[in-house]
């Protein structure tokens, strides 16, 4: 069997893209309004879990590969990482070296909107990768019993 | 802000019923889903408090601990457990609610609870004063969260990816062996 039933295929490639876009709204406007690269990670994130319960692993692997979510978790956090070292060129880690702008614009407060970025793509595809760790990777004893399972 | 000491006292009960049918159920499913219903009612209390950006995340990470959580109850063949009380468990736990209580006892009892948004650390209301003019962050959350304190959420981050590495690690396919199968050289 793949995946759920037609309606909820059919509102779930609706819906999809509109969460990936509120996503990155809380991400982008962390500084702004309440959100944050945590918040809006997650709900990228469970955007694609959405497709892999209603289209199956398949299709969900096939817009973000295991892979590429491996590669997206390590540049988040090295990007983060990164962001702090920036600091240095001032004198101290994570000192905010970046021009700060006008506040209440979008690209204002100098690190904040970059770093905001970094957590997103971490914590996002790390969150992903441990629903992919639930669906793909099984204990050899439940093999049999879970052979059609739903994805 | 208005008296919101009534909804939050609601939500508070129903938080602790929750946890208590969560403990005390025998359905795996059904503790699941109490637990998750703790969450939510803690993600509104937050809003009656006025902390939008915790609230925002204990909601979405709420739904995603749901799904993962029920995802992983129903790979399990038995999802009900039979109630087995471990003495010393129940022994140990009582110990260290009397210890949270007698220091809290000691640290609250002469001076009384510190007043609502006034909090015993000065720092923090250095952050409210200072956050917006040496940050130029709008959101005063997020200029806490990944300016003044972004040593922290570095650290959360490392946490994190540590956390995801290990669990990859140990539920991988590759490269593991069934009980007696011999790894041929």
């Amino acid at each position: 069997m793949k995946g759920l039933s037609l309606i909820v295929r059919t509102i779930t490639d609706f819906v999809v893209a509109f969460i990936v876009i509120f996503g990155a709204y809380i991400v982008l406007y962390g500084h702004l309004t309440p959100g944050g690269g945590f918040a809006g990670g997650v709900i990228i994130a469970s955007a694609f879990i959405l497709l892999m319960l209603a289209h199956g692993k398949e299709v969900a692997f096939s817009r973000l590969g295991v892979r590429a979510a491996h590669v997206l978790d390590s540049a988040g956090a090295l990007a983060f990482l990164i962001i702090g070292w920036l600091g240095l060129a001032g004198g101290y880690f994570f000192l905010n070296v970046f021009g700060r702008g006008e506040p209440f614009r979008l690209l204002s407060s100098g690190m904040i909107l970059p770093a905001n970025i970094a957590i997103a793509f971490k914590v996002g595809s790390s969150l992903f990768l441990v629903f992919a760790a639930l669906a793909v990777f099984r204990r050899r004893s439940f093999r049999p019993m879970i052979e059609d399972d739903l994805s | 802000m208005g008296n919101i000491t009534p909804q939050l006292y609601t939500l508070l009960v129903f938080m602790v019923i929750g946890s208590i049918v969560a403990i005390e159920t025998r359905n795996l499913l059904s503790a699941v889903i109490s637990v998750s219903a703790v969450g939510f009612a803690l993600s509104v209390a937050f809003l009656f408090l006025g902390a939008p950006d915790i609230a925002i995340t204990q909601l979405v990470v709420e739904v995603l601990v749901l799904i993962i959580l029920i995802r992983g109850t129903i790979l399990l063949d038995n999802t009900s457990v039979e109630t087995h009380r471990d003495t010393l468990a129940v022994v140990t736990s009582l110990i260290f609610f009397g210890l949270l209580l007698g220091f809290g006892a000691m640290i609250f009892g002469s001076k009384g609870f510190p007043a609502f948004g006034e909090p015993l650390m000065r720092v923090s209301k250095v952050y409210v004063q200072t956050g917006l003019p040496s940050t130029y962050a709008a959101n005063i959350v997020t200029s806490v969260i990944l300016d003044f304190r972004a040593y922290d959420t570095l650290g959360e981050a490392t946490v994190l990816f540590a956390s995801i590495l290990g669990a990859l690690a140990i539920l991988r396919r590759d490269g593991k062996t069934a009980k007696g199968e011999v790894v041929p050289a």
